[in-house]
C-alpha cells in the first residue's frame, strides 16, 4: 500500500480529482449559462411545469440555466426590472407586463427573428400584443401565455338568472356558436342587471380603486363607448361627445356598485364573489379556482363570459405578458432559443392544462386547447374565457388609444376609475372632465 | 483612536525637547492612519449606501423623462404646478405632523405612567408596550388592513353589533387619512415611550426633592423640572421621528395605495407610482427629494435649539 501510493502520486490523484468536476461542467454546459426571471405563477404547479420544460431544454442544449420565479405581488417583478435596467446587469430575459416593453424599449433586444418563426407557424398575435410588444415596427419582446389573462365577467349562474333574469349559460353556451340573445348583452342590459342585483344584496363587484382590476374593467367600458381621453398624437380629447356619453353612463353605473367600491384593491372583487356577496365580477378565472378550493358551492355556480357591448363594440379587458431579452444579456442566442422553445404549441398547452386554463396563448390558432371545455365545475365554465370568433369582441387594454408613454400613466395612476369615483362622490360631469384634463396635462409633458 | 488624534499641538507642554515631540507626532500620525483604516469599511458602507444613492437621485431628478438631457430644476417646477402634487405635499405634512404630535403625547404620558409603576412590574409592561414597534411594520399593517377591510372590517362588525352603521375606513378621504395616521401612531408611540422613559430615569431625584422643599406641586415639577431636563431628548426624538414619518411608505402602500382618489399619497408612495409604476424615474426622484428641504429646515431649528441648550448646560 505504502509502496503503491507515494505522496507524489496521492497529490497528483487529488489534483486530478479536483479538476474533474470543472471539466465535467464545461462539457455539460458547453453552450454557456442563462439566467431567467419568470413571473411567479399563483398556481404553484404552474412554476413546476415551467421548470420541467426549461430543464428539458437546458439538458438538450447543454446550457446551465438559473431560473427565478419573481412574484408580481408588492411590485417585486416591476422593481427587479427597474433595478436591472439601471444596473445593466441581471437576468438574460425576464417577464414584462403591459407597457413595460415600451418603457424599457432602449434596453431590449430585437426579437423579430423569434416572432417571425412563431407567426409563420402559428399566425398573428392579437392587436393588444402588437400594440404593446412592437415598438417602431420591431418586436422587442415575445408575447407569452404565462400570466396572460382576460378579465371578463365571471358571474353566479343562479343569482343572475333569478335576480336579473340573465341566463348566462344560454347567452354564452359551452359550444362554438353564439347563444340566444348574445346581441342583447350590452352595457344597458348590464345596468338593468346591476340594479336588480344591488336590490337583491349581491351587487356587481367592480372596483373604482387605483389598482389594475379597477382600471381594466372601467377601461373596457371607455373603449366600448369609444371614449378616448387623448389620441395617439397627444391631443387631449376629454371634452368629446364620447367621453361625455361614457360619463353619463357612469353616473348611473356607479350607483349600483358596492358601498366600498372606491377602496377596492385587486383582491376585493375575488373575495366578494367567493364569499357570496356579489353575483358578478370582472376577473380572470383565479377567483373561480380559489372558490373551487374554498367554497365549492360558489365555484359550481360560476360562469365566465365576454364583456357587454357598447355603442362602439365589445371589448374584453386583456392583460398580456411578454418575455424580453435585455440588451446587456451575455447569451442572447440561447435566450432566443429558449423563448422560441417555450412558445411552441406543445409547451404552451402543457402549461395551460396545469394552470386550469388561466394562461391565454397570444396566438389565435392555439385557442382550441381542450382545457377550456374540460375544466369544471360546472362543465364549460371557462369555455368562453378565451376570445372566440363568435363573441364579436376585441381585446382591449385601458388607455390604448394613447401612445404607450402616456397610456402607462393613465393606466397606473388609475385615471379612468378615478373619473367614475369622482362621479360617485358627487362631482359633476364638467368637474370630472376638468380634473381629467388637468391630470392629462401632467402626463403629456 | 481619540488619544492619538484629538490632542491639539498647543497642549504639548513647553520645554519638551523637539525629538520626543516629533516621535509622538509620528506615533499620532500612525495611530490616526490606523484609525482611519479601521473606519474605511464603515465609510465605504455609508458612501455606497447613503451618499452615492443620495447624489445619484439628485442627479436623476434633474434629467428629462427619457433621461437623455439635463433639465436642472424643471421637474420640481413642473411638480409644483400640479394640483395632485400640491395635495401630496398637504397630505404628507398633515400625516407627519399629526402622527408625530400624537406619538409624542402618547409616549410622554405612557413614559410617566411607566416611570411610576414599581420596577418589578415595569419590565412586563415595557415589553408589552414595545410589541407594536418590534413587529415588522408590513406585517402589522396587514393586520390593520384586515381590521379596516372595506368588505369585512372587524371594527365595523363590532360597530354593527352595537347598532352603529359601518364606517368606510379606507374609502372616504378623511377616514382614510385618519386610518393611516392611526396605524403610524400605534406603531411609533413605543419609540417615544422608550426614549422618554430613559430621559425620565436620568433626571436626578434631588431636583424633585429640592422642588418639593420649595413647595412645588406635581404640575410645577413637571413644568420646571421634568420638561426642561427632557427638552433635548424630546427635540431629538421629534426630529428623528419626523424624518422617519415623512419617509413612511409601507402603511399607505398597504392600507390604501394612495387612494381614495390619490387623497392619502405621501411623498414616498407618490414617488413610487410616478417613478417606478409610470416609468418617469426623474420625476419620481424629484418627488422624493421634496422632503429634503422640508426636513432640512426642521432639522436646522431643532438641532440649533439642542446645541444652544447644551451650551447653557440644560438637558
Amino acid at each position: 500500500m505504502t509502496k503503491g501510493w507515494t505522496r507524489r502520486r496521492a497529490l497528483a490523484a487529488g489534483a486530478g480529482t479536483a479538476l474533474l468536476p470543472l471539466v465535467h461542467m464545461r462539457t455539460a454546459h458547453a453552450a454557456g449559462s442563462l439566467s431567467v426571471g419568470f413571473w411567479d405563477h399563483w398556481v404553484p404547479t404552474g412554476n413546476d411545469v415551467m421548470k420541467k420544460q426549461v430543464h428539458a431544454w437546458a439538458d438538450k442544449n447543454k446550457v446551465d440555466v438559473q431560473i427565478d420565479f419573481i412574484t408580481s405581488n408588492g411590485n417585486k417583478l416591476l422593481m427587479t426590472k427597474a433595478a436591472e435596467s439601471q444596473a445593466r446587469t441581471g437576468h438574460d430575459f425576464i417577464a414584462f407586463q403591459t407597457w413595460e416593453v415600451n418603457q424599457y424599449a432602449d434596453q431590449l433586444e430585437n426579437v423579430d427573428d423569434v416572432m417571425k418563426g412563431l407567426t409563420d407557424k402559428y399566425g398573428q398575435t392579437n392587436e393588444v400584443c402588437e400594440y404593446l410588444g412592437r415598438v417602431k415596427g420591431h418586436w422587442l419582446a415575445v408575447p407569452t401565455s404565462s400570466g396572460t389573462q382576460i378579465k371578463g365577467p365571471c358571474g353566479r349562474i343562479s343569482l343572475l338568472k333569478n335576480l336579473a333574469g340573465l341566463d348566462v349559460t344560454s347567452l354564452y353556451p359551452a359550444k362554438p356558436a353564439p347563444g340566444a340573445g348574445d346581441a342583447g348583452w350590452t352595457y344597458d342590459a348590464m345596468l338593468k342587471a346591476m340594479e336588480a342585483l344591488k336590490k337583491g344584496g349581491v351587487p356587481v363587484a367592480i372596483g373604482l380603486g387605483l389598482t389594475t382590476d379597477s382600471t381594466d374593467a372601467i377601461g373596457a367600458i371607455f373603449s366600448a363607448f369609444g371614449a378616448a381621453l387623448v389620441d395617439s398624437e397627444g391631443n387631449t380629447k376629454v371634452k368629446s361627445d364620447a367621453v361625455r356619453q361614457v360619463l353619463e353612463y357612469g353616473q348611473k353605473f356607479v350607483k349600483f356598485l358596492p358601498e366600498d367600491t372606491i377602496s377596492f384593491d385587486d383582491a376585493s372583487n375575488n373575495r366578494a364573489l367567493i364569499s357570496g356577496k356579489s353575483a358578478l365580477i370582472f376577473n380572470p378565472p383565479s377567483a373561480w379556482a380559489v372558490a373551487k378550493r374554498d367554497n365549492i358551492k360558489v365555484a359550481e355556480d360560476c360562469w365566465t363570459f365576454p364583456a357587454p357591448a357598447g355603442p362602439k363594440g365589445r371589448f374584453d379587458p386583456y392583460l398580456p405578458y411578454f418575455w424580453g431579452i435585455w440588451s446587456f444579456s451575455k447569451n442572447k442566442s440561447a435566450a432566443k432559443d429558449l423563448i422560441a422553445y417555450l412558445c411552441q404549441r406543445e409547451q404552451v398547452e402543457e402549461r395551460c392544462n396545469v394552470v386550469q386554463g388561466y394562461d391565454l396563448p397570444p396566438f389565435e390558432s392555439m385557442l382550441d386547447f381542450k382545457v377550456w371545455e374540460e375544466v369544471e365545475p360546472p362543465k364549460g365554465t371557462l369555455y368562453n374565457y378565451p376570445l372566440r370568433k363568435w363573441h364579436n369582441a376585441r381585446p382591449s387594454i385601458a388607455a390604448s388609444w394613447a401612445s404607450p408613454d402616456v397610456a402607462v400613466q393613465i393606466y397606473n395612476r388609475g385615471t379612468l376609475p378615478t373619473m367614475f369615483a369622482k362621479l360617485l362622490t358627487g362631482s359633476s360631469i364638467e368637474q370630472t372632465m376638468a380634473w381629467a384634463e388637468s391630470e392629462l396635462e401632467g402626463f403629456l409633458r | 483612536m481619540a488619544d492619538g488624534t484629538l490632542a491639539p499641538p498647543a497642549a504639548i507642554p513647553r520645554g519638551v525637547s523637539a525629538k520626543p515631540r516629533s516621535g509622538i507626532k509620528q506615533l499620532a500620525r500612525r495611530r490616526s492612519l490606523t484609525a482611519f483604516l479601521m473606519c474605511v469599511p464603515l465609510l465605504v458602507l455609508i458612501g455606497g449606501l447613503v451618499l452615492w444613492p443620495a447624489i445619484y437621485s439628485i442627479y436623476l431628478s434633474m434629467l428629462n423623462k427619457k433621461m437623455t438631457r439635463f433639465v436642472w430644476f424643471d421637474n420640481f417646477v413642473f411638480l409644483l404646478n400640479r394640483p395632485t402634487f400640491r395635495d401630496v405635499i398637504f397630505q404628507s405634512v398633515i400625516f407627519a405632523v399629526s402622527a408625530v404630535v400624537f406619538k409624542a403625547l402618547i409616549g410622554f404620558v405612557l413614559a410617566h405612567v411607566m416611570h411610576n409603576i414599581p420596577s418589578r412590574n415595569q419590565r412586563i409592561w415595557r415589553g408589552l408596550l414595545l410589541i407594536p414597534w418590534v413587529i415588522p411594520l408590513a406585517m402589522s399593517t396587514l393586520t390593520w388592513w384586515w381590521l379596516f377591510d372595506p368588505s369585512y372590517s372587524a371594527f365595523n362588525w363590532v360597530l354593527n353589533a352595537f347598532g352603529f352603521p359601518s364606517v368606510p375606513w379606507l374609502g372616504v378621504t378623511w377616514w382614510a387619512r385618519f386610518s393611516v395616521i392611526l396605524v403610524n401612531v400605534w406603531y411609533g408611540a413605543p419609540f417615544f415611550l422608550i426614549m422618554y422613559l430613559a430621559a425620565l430615569k436620568s433626571v436626578p431625584e434631588q431636583l424633585y426633592e429640592a422642588a418639593t422643599i420649595d413647595g412645588a406641586g406635581s404640575w410645577a415639577k413637571l413644568r420646571y423640572v421634568t420638561l426642561p431636563m427632557m427638552r433635548n431628548i424630546i427635540s431629538i426624538t421629534v426630529l428623528f421621528s419626523l424624518i422617519v414619518t415623512f419617509a413612511n411608505f409601507d402603511i399607505v402602500r398597504i392600507l390604501t395605495s394612495g387612494g381614495p382618489q390619490d387623497q392619502t399619497h405621501l411623498f414616498s408612495t407618490y414617488a413610487f407610482v410616478v417613478g417606478i409604476e409610470s416609468g418617469d424615474i426623474p420625476l419620481g426622484a424629484a418627488v422624493s427629494l421634496f422632503m429634503l428641504p422640508i426636513l432640512a429646515v426642521f432639522a436646522y431649528f431643532i438641532l440649533r435649539g439642542v446645541s444652544r441648550r447644551s451650551k447653557e448646560g440644560l438637558g
